[in-house]
């Protein structure tokens, strides 16, 4: 099967036509995970049960009574989700070891509809973090760093200095899966995203990354970092992948009273051909302080493109922008200090063996089991809601929150139909460099550009759209309408179309698996 | 147990110096009448001779598990005394990932309990968390309603007697400052001896209504007769069977006490109250310690102290965090309640989904108040009666039941509910469900008395014998014993004329004088 390519057109006409089977691709995707181990970007690999799964979707398939397009398919998911009978731990000590007693609602529906589950993908702990460097299972290495392209363009500085140190991160949170993905071990991955957890690492790693809108997919059995802002992320290597998976995960959730009630109706991408009644906004707050110069260039040269097409590309001004990250600290760290209240290590997860009260059990519990990150922002959340800085923080933040919606609401209103922005202000960094920076300081850089989504809880998009100087993927943002993830798909499938992102070469996982990697050549956008 | 006066207050007060242990008799100088407020409102002096007088001021808080088959966010069952853990949800085991989903009968009862007490029901509340580290409580927090609770601004109307006195009744008005739907928590059994802590999560997010009285009472017995009178209420919605002693209903009392024209004294909350008749000797000794305390120069913390039912005093609880702060913050993962009118009601909603405020008014039952009237109305019966009837569960039923039986007035019948039916079950501490006499038997005996059949003194004598629940009726009874009343005159004359006949010197003596 052609791994580039769409699973609708076809993986799954391949499964159907025979061409391949179920516990072939199951079988060629654990493979690989384990040619790629080095990469670290699945915690748990659930090689048996995903064996059995490949094996019942083969039944359906040689009875031809496959579930959907899904049937079959090697899927991975971020380890905040719950799998039953499968570890979920967060990348945390709290809940190594842990497992759930209940599918999350995507999980089960992916499962529902035969998709093949073939581990739980690494992260920072708790999705604390935009690296995927600070999970206690460790960082995750950008499948990227050791591609031709990389590799040809970064001359390292000395010959001692190998590509040990050289690799570059994945970003994150959701770096485990936007590696996965990435690097063919699997054909779609589950992410989350809070800030930005899913579009960033998609954008470092050169794949698809869906923030679907706030509510319209089941948070019931994610493991919360931000109740009001998470939302489950979608990692594919297309755009029509996305919308798939989207198909199979959206609608309302009775053990989520905050999914809409609307039914979702699953869509697939028209072909657009004609983009000229398209309104394309271009955000200028997002020409960011540190913003590359070449992600810029990029930026705009993407404008032109759908000028050039006819469309109307317009600079809007969304001013609340900038104070969306201060914004989101005092939200996000209240939150993450009410919802780690229940990691006390009586139910469940890491308990301490002090013993000498049940108030020191649980401090020593919580220092044992989450890391400064965690520990941090359960600190600063606690004192952001204290009665006396309760008005001072939380409630300005809220209001500041909708200050921040309505700066979308305005724009739509006006009829733009999309934005476009940058995904990150740079390409990945190389994982010495980048924890130089304490994580706050890095989050506070990298959620820039990704937030105000999460605030608004507008549905949003990484395209992966060109390779950087460095031979690095670098990813740009389409943000919708509320609830028009279809419009927003399409000019994001349109996008993607135009500008042919390069196929990754992953050299060394080659000689493993030769038969797995369908060359393409790489189209000169940049 | 509601329907007696405050004149209670200081006589229970002297009594305590003799018996209690607690502060011991010191400082309860026998005979000193520290305060008593009186049933017509108002403060009364006494304390030592020229001290100001004292106004006590008493406002509570009670919590009312709702009666539901499932708890208030998870569809774990509600049962009381079940095997313990074994109606845990994974949400209420706070397992990560779960979330809460609104239990709509919770709601419901939430809103007619609202009605009930005149408070008007807000259409749109909120949930918020609250915050603090124990073990039977695993989120870490407690989902309650405390910026917009469900309903607000209602009052409760309760009646009492004054000195005791069952003629004369006083109905007096607490305003009722809101009802809020909250999580209960789990419950914690502490092993001292092995110093360790069993957990129980059975009643771990069972929905409780808060209903929170604004301090508008004064003494133990109104405090007492305000709880009576909302627990009968509770039971005829049937939002709450409101079992103080199955923890079903709740009440912390709020305490201070004042001089007149001063403001509001330092206040103590009592908890650990666990019978009405504890409400009201908790809140008459806390009132009694604290004016103890100001006089001897004291002053009052703003503590907790626990009701101790077998010193009959409070003692300060055991609080080793201080002060907490609960960090409130809006519950992230449940929308607003928006409830709904007939004004209000969209026209394509669902109904399923929807809960109608106005639907739910006209459906409420008659609250005890007006089943009261109208028993005084039907019956021509006394105000008081009608009191005691509602007091005790199925009474009120029993009596009307016996009254469809009999020619005998109503008036008449109360007197042998009350004074014999009544009395006797107190006496056996039976309910008038576990009567060995039936409506129908009483009924039965008292047709034979009001056709003249046997004497009041016989009607007795059966009942003594129909409470062996022998099985017997009433007639059987009457004939077995003889207790008929001769009604043919001409029989009654021969009788007469046999017993002249056998005593004829003592009729001479007689008829000469």
């Amino acid at each position: 099967a052609a791994l580039k390519d769409g699973l609708r057109s076809q993986v799954s006409a391949a499964l159907k036509e025979g061409r391949v089977t179920p516990t072939e691709l199951c079988q060629r995707c654990l493979a690989l995970i384990k040619s790629t181990k080095f990469l670290n970007a699945y915690i748990t690999v659930a090689e048996e049960t995903a064996l059995k799964q490949a094996e019942e979707s083969e039944e359906r398939y040689k009875r031809g009574q496959p579930l959907g397009i899904l049937d079959g398919i090697p899927i991975a998911v971020k380890d905040n989700f719950n799998t039953a009978g499968i570890e979920t731990t967060c990348a945390s000590n709290m809940l190594k070891g842990y497992i759930s007693p209940y599918n999350a609602t995507v999980v089960q529906k992916l499962l529902d509809q035969g998709a093949v589950l073939l581990g739980k993908t690494n992260l920072d702990e708790f999705a604390m973090g935009s690296g995927s460097t600070d999970g206690v299972f460790g960082p995750v290495r950008n499948p990227w760093s050791y591609s031709k392209h990389y590799k040809e363009k970064s001359v390292p500085k000395s010959h001692s200095e190998d590509e040990e140190s050289n690799w570059v991160i994945t970003g994150g949170s959701s770096g485990g899966s936007a590696a996965a993905v990435s690097s063919f071990t699997c054909f779609a991955a589950l992410g989350s995203d809070t800030g930005g957890s899913t579009r960033n690492p998609a954008a470092r790693c050169g794949v698809v990354g869906l923030k679907p809108t706030y509510g319209l997919i089941s948070r019931h059995g994610l493991i919360p970092l931000v109740n009001s802002m998470d939302v489950p992320g979608i990692l594919t290597r297309c755009v029509d992948d996305a919308a798939v998976l989207l198909g199979s995960l959206a609608g309302h959730d009775p053990k989520d009273s905050t999914t809409v009630q609307d039914d979702f109706k699953p869509f697939e991408l028209p072909k657009l051909t004609d983009v000229s009644k398209l309104s394309i906004g271009i955000p200028k707050e997002y020409h960011a302080p540190g913003l590359s110069s070449e992600i810029l260039a990029l930026w705009s040269k993407a404008a032109d493109l759908f000028k050039n097409a006819g469309c109307k590309v317009v600079e809007v001004s969304l001013p609340h922008t900038h104070y969306s990250i201060v914004c989101y600290h005092v939200l996000c760290t209240a939150e993450v200090a009410s919802n780690m209240a229940r990691f006390d290590g009586l139910e469940y997860g890491h308990r301490s063996d002090r013993k000498e009260s049940t108030e020191s059990m649980y401090a020593a519990t919580r220092r044992e089991g989450f890391n400064d990150v965690v520990r941090g922002r359960i600190l600063s959340g606690n004192y952001f809601l204290l009665k006396q800085n309760y008005e001072k923080y939380f409630v300005k933040a809220q209001k500041v929150r909708r200050l921040i919606a309505n700066d979308f609401v305005k724009v739509f209103r006006s009829g733009v139909d999309v934005l476009l922005t940058p995904t990150t202000l740079t390409d990945a960094a190389p994982y010495t460099e980048f924890i130089q920076e304490d994580n706050r300081t890095r989050s506070a850089q990298d959620d820039i550009l990704t937030q105000a989504a999460n605030m608004a809880g507008l549905p949003a998009i990484n395209v992966p759209t060109a390779l950087s100087e460095r031979g690095l993927p670098v990813g740009l943002q389409f943000i919708g309408r509320s609830f028009q993830e279809k419009q927003l798909l399409t000019v994001a499938k349109w996008f993607e179309k135009q500008v042919q992102f390069p196929m990754i070469q992953l050299e060394e996982v080659k000689r493993h698996d030769s038969g797995v990697f369908q060359q393409q050549k790489s189209a000169a956008f940049s | 147990v509601a329907a007696r006066g405050c004149g209670a207050v200081w006589r229970r007060a002297r009594q305590r110096g003799a018996v209690g242990p607690g502060p011991g008799p010191s400082a309860f100088p026998r005979g000193h009448r520290a305060v008593a407020c009186n049933a017509r409102g108002g403060a009364l002096s006494a304390g030592k001779s020229g001290v100001a007088p004292w106004i006590p001021v008493v406002g509570l808080e009670i919590h009312a598990q709702i009666s539901s088959n499932s708890k208030l966010f998870s569809g774990s069952q509600v049962q009381f005394a079940a095997p313990p853990n074994s109606l845990v949800s994974f949400f209420d085991a706070s397992l990560p990932g779960t979330l809460p989903v609104l239990n709509r009968r919770c709601v419901e009862a939430a809103v007619m309990t609202g009605l009930a007490l005149n408070c008007s029901i807000n259409k749109k509340s909120l949930f918020d968390r609250k915050h603090y580290f124990y073990a039977d409580l695993p989120a870490g927090y407690q989902i309650t309603q405390q910026r917009v609770p469900i309903a607000v601004n209602g009052s409760l109307s309760y009646s009492l007697c004054i000195d005791n006195k069952m003629n004369q009744m006083v109905t007096k008005t607490v305003r009722i400052k809101q009802i809020q739907l909250e999580q209960d928590s789990g419950k914690s059994l502490h092993d001292d001896t092995r110093s360790q802590t069993l957990v129980d999560l059975n009643r771990a997010g069972v929905g409780l209504m808060e209903v929170v009285m604004e301090p508008d009472m004064c003494c133990g017995e109104e405090a007492a007769a305000a709880v009576r009178e909302l627990q009968l209420i509770l039971q005829t919605l049937g939002s709450s069977q409101a079992v103080m002693a199955e923890g079903q209903l709740r009440v912390d009392a709020n305490v201070s006490v004042h001089h007149p024209g001063e403001p509001y004294g330092v206040r103590t909350e009592v908890k650990n109250i666990n019978s009405i008749r504890f409400l009201a000797k908790a809140v008459d000794y806390e009132i009694q310690r604290q004016i103890e305390e100001l006089e001897n120069g004291g002053t009052i913390l703003n503590e907790t102290r626990a009701f101790d039912s077998k010193l009959g005093c409070t003692v300060p609880m055991r609080d080793k965090e201080g002060k907490q702060d609960y960090r409130f913050m809006p519950e992230p993962n449940l929308p607003p309640l928006i409830l709904y009118d007939a004004k209000s009601l969209p026209a394509n909603m669902n109904h399923q989904q929807v809960i109608n405020i106005d639907w739910i008014h006209e459906r409420l039952p008659d609250l005890p108040s007006v089943k009261r009237e109208k028993l005084v109305e039907q019956y021509g019966i006394l105000p008081e009666h009608s009191f005691t009837l509602l007091n005790e569960d199925g009474l009120a039923e029993f009596f009307e039941s016996v009254v469809k039986q009999t020619q005998m007035k109503p008036k008449k019948v109360i007197g042998w509910i009350l004074n014999d039916l009544l009395s006797y079950l107190k006496q056996h501490s039976l309910t008038v469900k576990e009567s060995p006499v039936s409506s129908f038997l009483l009924a039965d005996l008292l047709n034979l008395l009001e056709k003249k059949e046997i004497s009041s003194t016989a009607a007795k004598q059966v009942l003594a014998e129909l409470w062996k629940g022998e099985g017997k009726t009433p007639l059987e009874i009457v004939k077995e014993q003889k207790l008929e009343l001769l009604q043919d005159q001409k029989e009654l004359e021969e009788i007469c004329q046999a017993v002249i006949d056998g005593q004829e010197n003592e009729v001479i003596m007689t008829v000469l004088g």
